[in-house]
């Protein structure tokens, strides 16, 4: 798109548009990047008021590891890998597997062969190559930064963090399926109504939306922790205690959810041609027909979107789960409270580091891979409502 | 669409909300007026100890909680009125500081001082996070291709982090002799502890607040930009209006449909402000509504929790919501009702 030059944006303004660009990506990045660095040294860098000592590791140095200038350009290369393949490959990859498999298999599919293979470099393959490429580098080799792995081996074998993340890895996936296969229904349903009925439930979700979590959970938990006795008269013997159980929690999540999600897709859906399911009703097919065959085929885009924000709410919750599990289903948000509250010695600290940062990885290849996703689905949908 | 259809299509989804959020309001609501607490008996205990020239024996009365047959402690509910409500707002107390006309004193209380924080920390960091937020799009609309790919991946970051986690990665910052506290020392030549006392954690907060929002309104800011209608812009500039007249007069006008979203949005979310509280540990200096119930839910360390105190700070905390979103609410009800009719 040409703009007429007198439109065009000034020296002036460029620069200052790139200078303003340039602080913010910094601002934005640095606390994940610092405790990145913080989490992969020995506390005593960790803690360091000096930032060499975070960046560079002397004293970690002297303990561990530590990563030579050729060691780091592997890292560079394997992380300007995983952003091109990212950006460029897998979308790719994806548009050719949705003929085969249907999209949503194929982003599900892309994305775990993506964090997969992004896992075995970050764990089994840099870590040879660290090790063992040195020997026959000459001066090259000499080691600049100090680095150990030990906080997060501690953190996932010996406090056992992976159940944790299996945990959280089950409500996510059962608050996104459950949330989308609910929330498109509803949201084509009220796309393509005319009552006032519709108006109703639009605002009635809006005023839920607003409702703080926990005045639902006040809600909530004394119902659930005596849930066996309130469904005995129904269920007999076989009436379950909900509280601490994993299920009711996510459909507690969804519920929380679905407010956000049926306006998001219900403008999505109201920019898709109302001529498009009405031609299928002409040629006799049902609402249901129409759906299923026009409008499901068409309706991809905005579904990842709103899936993104239910994957969001349900791996980032504090509140409801910290509340609602038992120990032994905790996911790992809440789990991370049992790190930072120990905090007695440094070295506890440092692994509550290292179960932040492993808790925002996930999440780091989830931007990579969707971010233009996220930013048109937004334009198509919640913008307009 | 005919009505039948139409709540086949909605039916699961109205299904949710009503069982998980208006049945919970409806519960919430009932329990707040209601306490359970154990059934208390008091027994005589006589306890006796070996001593010279016999026993000594010494008897007392013990309060216990009443046992059933299966062993479980026998609960009891009661009607208690307003009880939950005065004790949560500590009306003596309340009552007291106002006609002293001591607002230190009225803020020393619990649910006063949460209220205080909560609209502070709301209605401080919504001007800044629009500003913020259109500042970046507007930047990013500036910049060539290349970079924009780049530009919103580091953006979305902050977006994206787990709240409890982020609030975590900034305190990590500046606790004890954190990077950047050890910073602002070498700058001011002075010993500081930021999390010593309230306003510097508040300031934190908010500072972490707007540094996780923003990428949101940047993200529908930008996406809005690219709808400029370009032929009003040349009309604007054919007028002799300036760059910064362009923007006041043509620009936001445009994004002001999204500016009443994004307020909308913020308003409920940092309502609710709580993660903050949890990453920074914060309970002894700064406290948020939501956070008072939270507190009120987590089991004591005899294993207690007070629902009925919670569900009348629950209550409380719904009703300012309710307040705050009066207009906001009236206003997409009217421009909903203009577009549909």
């Amino acid at each position: 798109m040409s703009l007429s030059p007198a439109l065009r944006p000034t020296t002036s303004i460029k620069v200052s548009a790139y200078l303003t660009l340039a602080i913010w990506c910094v601002f934005a990045a640095f606390p994940i990047f610092w405790i990145s660095a913080m989490s992969l040294k020995a506390p005593i860098d960790a803690f360091s008021s000096n930032p060499f000592a975070v960046i560079l590791g002397f004293e970690t140095r002297r303990l561990g590891v530590g990563l030579s200038v050729i060691d780091l350009l592997w890292i560079g290369l394997a992380l300007w890998g995983g952003w091109h393949v990212a950006t460029r490959r897998l979308p790719r990859l994806v548009a050719g597997l949705a003929e085969v498999t249907g999209p949503v298999a194929a982003w599900a599919l892309a994305v775990t062969g993506f964090a997969v293979a992004a896992l075995l470099v970050a764990v089994v393959i840099l870590p040879v190559l660290v090790l063992h490429a040195d020997a026959w580098m000459g001066p090259l080799a000499t080691p600049v930064m100090g680095v150990t792995g030990a906080h997060y081996r501690s953190v996932w074998v010996e406090f056992e963090f992976y159940r944790n993340f299996l945990n959280s890895l089950m409500i996510t996936a059962g608050v996104v399926t459950v949330s989308l296969t609910v929330g498109t229904l509803a949201g084509f349903g009220l796309a393509r109504c005319r009552a006032r009925v519709a108006f109703w439930i639009l605002i009635a979700a809006l005023v839920f939306r607003a409702l703080p979590h926990s005045v639902l959970v006040a809600g909530y938990l004394p119902a659930f922790i005596n849930s066996s006795e309130i469904l005995a008269p129904i269920l007999g013997e076989a009436a379950p205690t909900l509280y601490g159980m994993p299920l009711p929690v996510i459909f507690v999540l969804v519920a929380i959810n679905q407010p956000f999600t049926i306006w998001l897709l219900r403008s999505y859906f109201a920019n898709i041609p109302p001529e498009l399911d009405e031609a299928a009703r002409v040629d006799g097919c049902t609402y249901f027909q129409a759906f299923r065959l026009v409008i499901v085929p068409v309706m991809w885009p905005g579904v990842i979107t709103a899936g993104l924000f239910s994957f969001l709410l349900g791996y980032n919750d504090y509140l409801v789960t910290s509340l609602l599990l038992d120990a032994q289903n905790q996911t790992m948000v809440p789990g991370i409270a049992s790190f930072f509250n120990r905090e007695t010695t440094s070295t506890d600290q440092v692994r509550a580091v290292a179960a932040a940062v492993s808790i925002t990885a996930p999440l780091f290849l989830l931007v990579m891979v969707f971010q233009k996703q996220i930013v048109s689905g937004l334009t198509a949908g919640a913008v307009k409502g | 669409m005919r009505l039948r259809t139409f709540f086949w299509f909605v039916g699961p989804s109205v299904a949710l909300m009503l069982i998980f959020i208006a049945a919970p309001l409806v519960s919430v609501f009932v329990q707040s007026f209601y306490v359970t607490s154990p059934v208390l008996e008091t027994v005589e205990r006589e306890t006796c100890a070996p001593g010279f020239l016999g026993e000594v024996c010494t008897t007392q009365t013990v309060t216990r909680p009443l046992l059933d047959a299966d062993g479980r402690v026998v609960t009891e509910t009661e009607f208690v009125g307003l009880q939950a409500y005065r004790s949560v707002l500590e009306l003596d107390r309340t009552r007291a500081a106002l006609a002293d006309w001591d607002l230190q004193a009225l803020l020393q209380i619990d649910f006063w001082k949460a209220l205080r924080f909560t609209l502070v920390f709301t209605f401080v960091t919504l001007p800044i996070m629009l500003a913020v937020g259109l500042g970046l799009a507007l930047a990013v609309n500036t910049v060539t291709e290349r970079v924009k790919g780049p530009a919103i991946f580091l953006t979305l970051l902050p977006f994206i982090i787990t709240p409890v986690i982020g609030a975590l990665s900034i305190r990590w910052l500046f606790i004890g002799d954190g990077i950047l506290t050890a910073l602002i020392e070498w700058w001011l030549q002075r010993d500081v502890a930021l999390f010593a006392q309230a306003w510097t954690i508040e300031i934190l907060m908010m500072f972490y607040r707007i540094w996780h929002v923003a990428p949101f309104a940047f993200v529908v800011f930008y996406a809005a930009l690219q709808t400029v209608n370009r032929d009003t812009l040349e009309s604007a500039l054919i007028d002799g209006a300036n760059r910064w007249q362009r923007l006041r007069y043509v620009i936001i006008p445009h994004l002001a449909p999204l500016i009443v979203f994004l307020s909308l949005i913020h308003l409920m979310d940092s309502y609710r402000v709580f993660e903050e509280i949890v990453g920074f540990s914060a309970e002894s200096h700064v406290i948020s509504l939501q956070w008072i119930t939270y507190d009120y839910l987590t089991p004591d360390d005899a294993g207690n929790r007070s629902i009925s105190r919670a569900s009348a700070s629950a209550m409380l905390t719904m009703i300012g919501i309710v307040i705050l979103l009066i207009w906001p609410l009236r206003r997409t009800w009217a421009d909903y009702s203009r577009r549909e009719t």
